[in-house]
């Protein structure tokens, strides 16, 4: 019976463990070549006074942590990114959870709102930023004209030139980026909840602050972290708006620990303290994301 | 406790007529059932009672007031859903308090309330526990318990049972009629299961395509069904139809008995029955077949263990149908006629 024997024949893509790993292969690589090999470089670095001067892996021990902590930019970078993370977050909660409800509802031109919603994230975050920064222009920005015309300012405000209107310029453009994002997470969340508990709230006679806040957001939380997590990692580990917008001026008042990592070590050259910034924050983003994903899980299966 | 009536109820979906103008009236302290297959309306009917939904036309009336436009919580309902609906975030304490929270009683009351509403279900012991550490049985109790808490005037159920086993579903339906009969409550009860829709209702409001098609005591719509739609929507196996010269007639397959087995009960019309297959179900036997004089409707005959006559597979029996278990229709509207002459 040569039907049987064809049929018998075993082929390499019959094997799941070849497959597994053939299918797997593209993904491996790609994070090896780009997310592992410069992640290990940059931990072998941080332990060497390496420069763009003296490119020589000279091991130093601590030495160049010490040198990074002793100057006040880092310390100053640090408590901005703090700041940074911790305002912009706090601003998302809030806009992301009542966006998300303006979301779900139905309405005409809903496509047209979730689009503009939608835009800030899909949008390249340089151009965005750009867009931004012609916003907040010292002399042309079209906020300074309406402000002006409405009699509620004389002179322009120089938002990028002083450093409490710059970090917060640089909190509202982060907020403008990531509130998408969030709102989109939040929504998924609110999609979740089945209809019949809003039904039985409204039975039961909740008014609809009531049920906002005492089933609905109860019932969002874990959802709410998670966005929360990509938020504060989001702020914590990309420069983009900061160092487009100010590249951490005036006077490194928004100086964070991104661009401060980049003006170091790509700007300055010296590629270990550059790396030994950048990696001061991994264990803080390692602890946040453990502490947040287990109390995500645990609300799920409580 | 209050009378629930609705009338010329209707309600579009956009092009979709989802109840299309219902008149219904309960009794005081009435068991009614909605009962229809999905789809029917029922369940929006339900909810527009609720105040969950609004009607695009008609008129809601909770003890002589009209409710039309008044919000869920302004309407002293309560409602039982088909999943329960219960708070998972919250204990089972918090959810049967959630309603008197929602209205403003204050703490002490509230926890004398809770404790009441809990002893009446026999879920005392399951006050601190949360509904996901639940059973099935014990999540309806509380769902029930909330439900209640508040000393509703009008009950309302949204297939409450359909979640559980089948065991467990005939202990729940024993419960709630008990509740019922000691509350005392208007009772609005979804359910697309005619088992418990006989079982339970007081009366049965039996629903098709957003319309009322009969509301009657479950031997009422069983017995006299008020169209054709009825006479085969209840019954397991659905009333045997047939098609006479300018008329429809029909007979519950209980009724339709071998020669020598009911010969002496009076009045009874003959047929000549075709037996093609036999199911033996214990309880009873399922004939199936047809009538050698209308040849094209299959017949089902439903013989009770008690009847031991043996039934040859193949052949012609002779078989009669009381003259008064005959029922009806009219061929092109369906609706229940008067009785006709049988000229076979």
């Amino acid at each position: 019976m040569t039907t049987t024997t064809a049929a018998r024949k075993r082929y390499l893509s019959d094997n799941p463990r070849f497959l597994a790993g053939l299918f797997m292969s593209p993904a491996v690589i790609y994070i090896i070549a780009l997310v592992g090999f410069p992640f290990v470089l940059a931990i072998i670095y941080s332990f060497t006074n390496i420069s763009t001067g003296n490119p020589e892996l000279d091991f130093v021990g601590f030495e160049t942590f010490r040198r990074v902590l002793a100057d006040p930019v880092f310390r100053e970078a640090l408590w901005n990114t703090f700041l940074f993370a911790v305002m912009a977050n706090l601003l998302v909660v809030v806009l992301a959870t009542a966006l998300a409800e303006v979301l779900i509802k139905d309405f005409k031109g809903k496509w047209l709102v979730r689009f503009l919603v939608l835009l800030p994230w899909v949008a390249p975050v340089s151009l965005a930023t750009i867009t931004w920064l012609w916003t907040l222009d010292s002399i042309f920005s079209p906020i300074d004209w309406v402000l002006r015309e409405l009699g509620l300012i004389t002179e322009n405000v120089y938002w990028l030139g002083r450093p409490g209107s710059a970090m917060g310029s640089v909190i509202a453009v982060q907020v403008w980026r990531i509130v998408p994002l969030a709102a989109v997470i939040v929504m998924a969340g609110l999609i979740a909840i089945p209809s019949e508990i809003n039904d039985a709230a409204a039975v039961d006679g909740a008014s609809s602050w009531r049920k906002r806040f005492q089933v609905t957001i109860p019932l969002l939380a874990p959802i709410i972290a998670v966005a929360v997590l990509f938020g504060v990692i989001l702020s914590i580990s990309d420069m983009s708006v900061v160092y487009v917008l100010t590249r951490g001026g005036p006077t490194n008042s928004t100086q964070v620990l991104s661009t401060w990592a980049f003006i170091k070590g790509i700007e300055g050259g010296a590629l270990g303290q550059g790396a030994a910034v950048a990696l001061f924050l991994l264990p803080v983003l390692i602890g946040i994301t453990a502490v947040v994903l287990r109390l995500a899980r645990r609300r799920e299966v409580l | 406790m209050a009378v629930v009536e609705v009338r010329g109820l209707r309600k579009e979906f956009g092009d979709v007529v989802a109840i299309d103008g219902v008149d219904l009236r309960s009794e005081e302290g009435e068991f009614l059932v909605l009962l229809g297959p999905s789809g029917c309306g029922k369940t929006t009917l339900l909810r527009m009672i609720a105040g969950l939904e609004q009607p695009t036309d008609g008129e809601i009336l909770l003890g002589d007031e009209d409710v039309v436009g008044l919000p869920p919580r302004a309407r002293r309902i309560a409602m039982v859903f088909q999943s329960y609906a219960l708070y998972p975030h919250m204990t089972v304490a918090n959810n049967i308090a959630f309603p008197l929270k929602a209205q403003g009683t204050d703490p002490a009351e509230r926890s004398v309330k809770v404790q009441w509403a809990a002893e009446l279900f026999g879920i005392e012991r399951l006050l601190h526990r949360r509904p996901r550490q639940l059973s099935g049985g014990e999540r309806q109790r509380v769902a029930l318990a909330r439900a209640l808490v508040r000393e509703p005037t009008v009950f309302l159920l949204d297939e409450p049972l359909s979640n559980l086993d089948a065991k467990l579903r005939a202990a729940a339906r024993d419960d709630l009629m008990e509740f019922q009969r000691r509350i005392g409550i208007t009772t609005i009860y979804v359910t697309h299961d005619q088992v418990e829709a006989m079982g339970m209702g007081d009366r049965i409001a039996v629903m098709n395509h957003g319309k009322v098609r009969q509301l009657g005591t479950p031997e009422e719509v069983y017995h006299h069904p008020a169209d054709v739609f009825v006479a085969q929507f209840l019954g397991s196996p659905p009333m045997n139809l047939l098609e006479a010269t300018n008329f429809l007639f029909g007979f519950r397959p209980e009724q339709f008995l071998p020669e020598g087995i009911a010969d002496h009960e009076g009045d009874r019309v003959p047929f000549t029955f075709h037996v093609n297959r036999i199911e033996y179900l214990g309880s009873e036997r399922y004939l199936y077949g047809h009538i050698r004089e209308y040849d094209e409707t299959k017949i089902i005959a439903m013989l009770p263990a008690t009847v031991t006559l043996p039934i040859a597979v193949d052949q012609n029996h002779k078989f009669s149908v009381a003259r008064d278990q005959l029922r009806f229709f009219d061929r092109d509207l369906g609706n229940k006629i008067p009785p006709q002459t049988l000229n076979p």
